[in-house]
């Protein structure tokens, strides 16, 4: 006997919460407050004396914090109503933002780093009283170490461009050690790495050549062949690309680096498809990181929190950024003896890119999940989201008017970049009106990185985290909007119609006269009321 | 009004093989062959977007195949302008356009290919609302990408060897707007829509709310002849007033009009920094080398060859013969941009720069400028060289660094012309 319950719809019916609700600071009344502070009993007073006084006048507000006026459950309830207000990564089939690893953090690590023993830390207290923390930052670092090949490692920066920014710092000071950073002012990418790396290239100072892919739809060797010369400092490449495809000359093309004097960058990022498989150092590369949010199990979305990892070759490693936990003494093998000390760069070093040393919640979670995992385990993460990725890619590829351009026919590692030209050459809607008319199934989706080289991208990592049934729903919407398109355009065309917002005014966000993150600049912008008035006024 | 013209030969030669349909012969050939036209079927696919936005509309079109009977088919009402005979040609579209022009349509629809596109321009300019421009030259702005199409357009009428007709016709348009239902085999020319059901779609929206934005697209086509024999040179033709629906979501995460002129200035400055003293360059047509003289403080001609020496321009709209004696004088580099869609860097609109030029610059004939979208708008397939002589060509051949930005630059493989069509990447 079944229960009285109708069947389920093949695609979800979502609908997502609409509150229309104002932003906070609209929501402001002069004078509420969350927490009335009862005045201090005269013995209180009389026992500590004038604690606010006794601040050095540079810790002193000269006039109260310009924040939004409320009390408490109107608080609560704004936030709870915004929460709902939005596709979270816990709630849908979060594969659509390839290139950012969307996998499932595990909740069990959150709460290891919401334990007082963590959150009341603080990274200037005593080394002797944070033993345990360093340690744990130790060994990630010898977990990174290994998983790398490299000799040293670095967990300093606090994200992935940042680790990136770091590694052609490393590269520059290198040069520049021996002589011949003057000589050496070319570094050369390729146009689907990850454009951080000819960003960070360009910000260091240097001239950035891109590579093509060959006819193969891999990165072209002959190209890289007369890209080098002795002014090159280094090749900043990502492999898998961001199109999924693996370069199987990897070797070739460090080697080819090298034969100029130059040095090898990895990028890892797209590390998720290869761990336990293939390892930077092996390839010969001199410097790699990773982005411990990504790969490493925490979650994360555009705005972090991020942590990096730089990886190095013993040649490298004077210039790693930091400061840096190492261990002292443990010699003998013993761990008891062992000593964990935070040590500022050395001389050589590129210095600090970030306060401190490193991003600390998130190597405790990246910690606790490797930990769980094992060495096999990592390697299963990496098997079970290349099987997964390779579903989806024969089950999106069964869509009338999807492809997967570059390599066509041969299978990719951890993420597909497609294209939708196909269905928009017949029926005119674009790659961006699909992925608002996804959010109308309750699933997010992406196109591509800037410039579009595939024409009309998405980019999708299914990651190791979903099960089949997740993967096929996921197929069915996109197969779904593809059959509107072709049936009912305006439909998609004018999507969202079971969202929040509908239409996104991204002049607002463009126009730095026009955005306003902070109160402040909320008042200023949007009532003129010039930045130290609204100080003194609040 | 809504005005129809279906060209109802159009795309016959498509699948028989023979790169377009232009000409009784052809058509007849095409026949044999077993061609048939698609365009009275895609554009029953655009009507019936139209009928299902405004069922039972009167649309202005020809008798017979050239617009009646698809209208018809689609249960619209035809009011007929005009009455072709049974073979029908060019001439009847343009007939045809003026036709509907003085009947009121402000938009015609039209199913063909570049060569429908061609005689509706014409017909529609012959009724007084597009005005042939003098001297035979487009004296409206052409933007970014436009500027290098007119530039090759204006040399494969004017510059090939045999004294062909010099005069470029070009007209532009005011008030009549047109767009293209894609039914032909040749569709160079960016007045179509991207699919027959996005014609429909635009032609609907034109009708119901009529205030769609107009911009103004250039007509262009190629000498079949040319094309059988492997040979590409689009040229230009005129224009058509085309009206497009702006993108209604996430419109600024795509590349806008100041965006491809921003990448256009930043290549123009890479290229500025990259000139060296006492060095002679020989700029190029087109729009990124107009730019690159916009940055260098010197007047440019637009479609010419022009030389620039230590900031200064020496020689402006130079021959052959001049550029050989400018080469003669000292170091001497050219400097070329991307022409069009097709990827020649030289050999179209630019033959003043030959290969006796080429082979008088040294080692290192060539400095190529391009913003890197017009890379990628390749679509993987290489850069092109057709110099005329197969030792230069295979000189040129290989690899080219472009000079994308400041301090940015692509390595991008070049090959000569008998390679075109082989497909690099994807």
């Amino acid at each position: 006997m079944s229960l009285p319950v109708a069947p389920k719809p093949a695609l979800r019916r979502f609908h997502q919460a609409s509150w229309d609700e104002p932003i906070i600071f609209e929501l402001s009344t002069p004078g509420e407050r969350g927490v009335l502070v009862t005045g201090l009993e005269a013995g209180v007073r009389d026992a500590v004396g004038d604690v606010v006084g006794d601040l050095p006048a540079g810790l002193r507000r000269a006039v109260p914090p310009a924040l939004p006026e409320m009390g408490q459950m109107r608080v609560l309830k704004h936030y709870l109503r915004l929460s709902q207000e939005n596709l979270g990564a816990d709630f849908n089939v979060d594969i659509g933002q390839g290139t950012c690893t969307m996998k499932y953090a595990p909740k069990v690590n959150d709460q290891l780093v919401g334990t007082p023993a963590l959150t009341a830390m603080h990274p200037l207290q005593d080394p002797a009283d944070a033993q345990g923390v360093l340690e744990i930052v130790w060994n990630t670092e010898r977990m990174i170490a290994e998983i790398s090949g490299m000799d040293e490692v670095s967990l300093h920066t606090q994200g992935g461009s940042a680790a990136i920014w770091s590694n052609i710092a490393m590269i520059r000071a290198y040069h520049e050690a021996n002589g011949e950073g003057e000589q050496r002012r070319e570094v050369i990418t390729t146009i689907f790495s990850h454009p951080s790396n000819a960003a960070a290239a360009k910000a260091a100072g240097y001239d950035v050549i891109t590579l093509y892919p060959d006819a193969d739809g891999y990165p072209d060797l002959d190209a890289l062949k007369r890209a080098l010369s002795p002014r090159t400092a280094a090749i900043m490449v990502t492999n898998p690309e961001d199109t999924g495809i693996y370069n199987p000359a990897i070797k070739e093309w460090v080697d080819a680096a090298h034969g100029v004097g130059a040095l090898a960058s990895y990028d890892q990022a797209n590390a998720n498809g290869i761990l336990g498989i293939t390892r930077a150092r092996d390839a010969g590369f001199d410097v790699c990181h990773f982005n411990l949010h990504k790969t490493f199990g925490t979650p994360h979305g555009c705005g972090g929190p991020g942590a990096g990892a730089n990886g190095v070759s013993a040649a490298l490693a004077p210039f790693l950024p930091g400061p840096r936990v190492v261990r002292e003494g443990g010699a003998d093998g013993s761990a008891s003896s062992a000593r964990f000390v935070v040590r500022e760069p050395g001389e050589q070093s590129i210095g600090a890119v970030a306060p401190f040393f490193g991003v600390v919640p998130n190597i405790v979670r990246a910690y606790a999940w490797m930990m769980a995992l094992g060495a096999d385990g990592l390697r299963a993460v990496a098997e079970i989201a290349v099987l997964n990725n390779n579903y989806l890619l024969k089950k999106v590829l069964e869509i009338p008017g999807a492809s997967a351009p570059y390599a066509t026919g041969r299978r990719r590692i951890e993420q597909v970049r497609y294209s939708w030209q196909e269905l928009f050459e017949e029926t005119g809607v674009t790659s961006e009106e699909i992925g608002v008319r996804a959010s109308d199934f309750g699933m997010h989706y992406w196109t591509s990185h800037h410039p579009y080289v595939v024409p009309q991208p998405f980019t999708l990592e299914p990651t190791e985290s979903y099960s089949m049934a997740e993967l096929d729903e996921y197929a069915a919407v996109l197969a779904e909007i593809a059959r509107e398109a072709r049936e009912d355009a305006e439909t998609v065309r004018t999507a969202p119609h079971r969202q929040t917002v509908h239409h996104t005014h991204h002049d607002d966000l463009d126009d730095p006269e026009r955005w306003a993150i902070t109160w402040r600049a909320y008042q200023r912008k949007y009532f003129g009321i010039p930045a130290d008035s609204t100080e003194a006024a609040a | 009004m809504l005005g129809l013209i279906v060209n109802p030969v159009a795309g016959i030669g498509g699948p028989a093989g023979l790169a377009g349909s232009d000409g009784a012969d052809v058509q007849a050939r095409a026949s044999q062959r077993g061609g048939a036209s698609r365009a009275a079927e895609r554009a029953l696919t655009a009507l019936a977007v139209v009928a299902s936005a405004r069922p039972g509309i009167r649309v202005l079109t020809v008798a017979g195949p050239m617009g009646e009977d698809v209208v018809r088919e689609a249960g619209l009402e035809p009011v007929l302008v005009a009455h072709p005979p049974v073979h029908t040609t060019g001439s009847d579209t343009s007939a045809a356009a003026r036709a509907l022009a003085d009947a009121g349509a402000s938009l015609v629809l039209f199913a063909g290919g570049d060569g429908t596109a061609r005689d509706v321009a014409e017909g529609l300019a012959s009724v007084g609302r597009v005005a042939p421009d003098e001297g035979g030259r487009v004296s409206r702005p052409v933007h970014g990408e436009g500027l290098d199409t007119l530039a090759g357009a204006r040399y494969s009428t004017g510059g090939v060897a045999g004294g062909l007709d010099m005069t470029l016709r070009a007209y532009s348009t005011d008030g009549v707007a047109a767009i293209g239902i894609p039914a032909g085999v040749k569709m160079y020319s960016p007045v179509f829509a991207v699919s027959p059901r996005a014609a429909g779609g635009i032609a609907a929206a034109w009708l119901v709310d009529g205030s769609l934005p107009l911009i103004e697209r250039e007509v262009l086509d190629v000498d079949e002849a040319a094309l059988r024999r492997a040979r590409v040179e689009p040229q230009l033709y005129g224009t058509l007033a085309v009206p497009y629906r702006p993108g209604r979501t996430q419109a600024r995460k795509a590349a806008t009009p100041a965006d491809e002129f921003a990448a256009v200035r930043a290549a123009a400055r890479g290229a500025a920094s990259a000139l060296r003293p006492g060095v002679r360059y020989l700029l190029g047509p087109g729009g990124t080398m107009s730019e690159l003289a916009r940055e260098l403080g010197v007047s440019k001609t637009p479609l010419g060859v022009d030389v620039v020496l230590d900031g200064r321009r020496v020689l402006a709209d130079a021959s052959e013969r001049e550029l050989l004696d400018e080469a003669a004088r000292g170091p001497a580099q050219a400097v070329v941009t991307v022409i069009g869609g097709q990827g020649f860097l030289l050999g179209r609109g630019n033959q003043q720069l030959s290969a006796r030029v080429l082979g008088a610059l040294g080692d290192d004939p060539l400095l190529v400028v391009a913003p890197e979208q017009k890379l990628i708008d390749l679509g993987g397939r290489p850069l092109l060289v057709d110099t005329g002589d197969a030792d230069v060509d295979a000189a040129l051949a290989g690899f080219v660094r472009v000079i994308t930005g400041q301090r940015t630059t692509s390595i991008y493989p070049v090959h000569a012309p008998e390679h075109e069509g082989e497909g690099h990447a994807p």
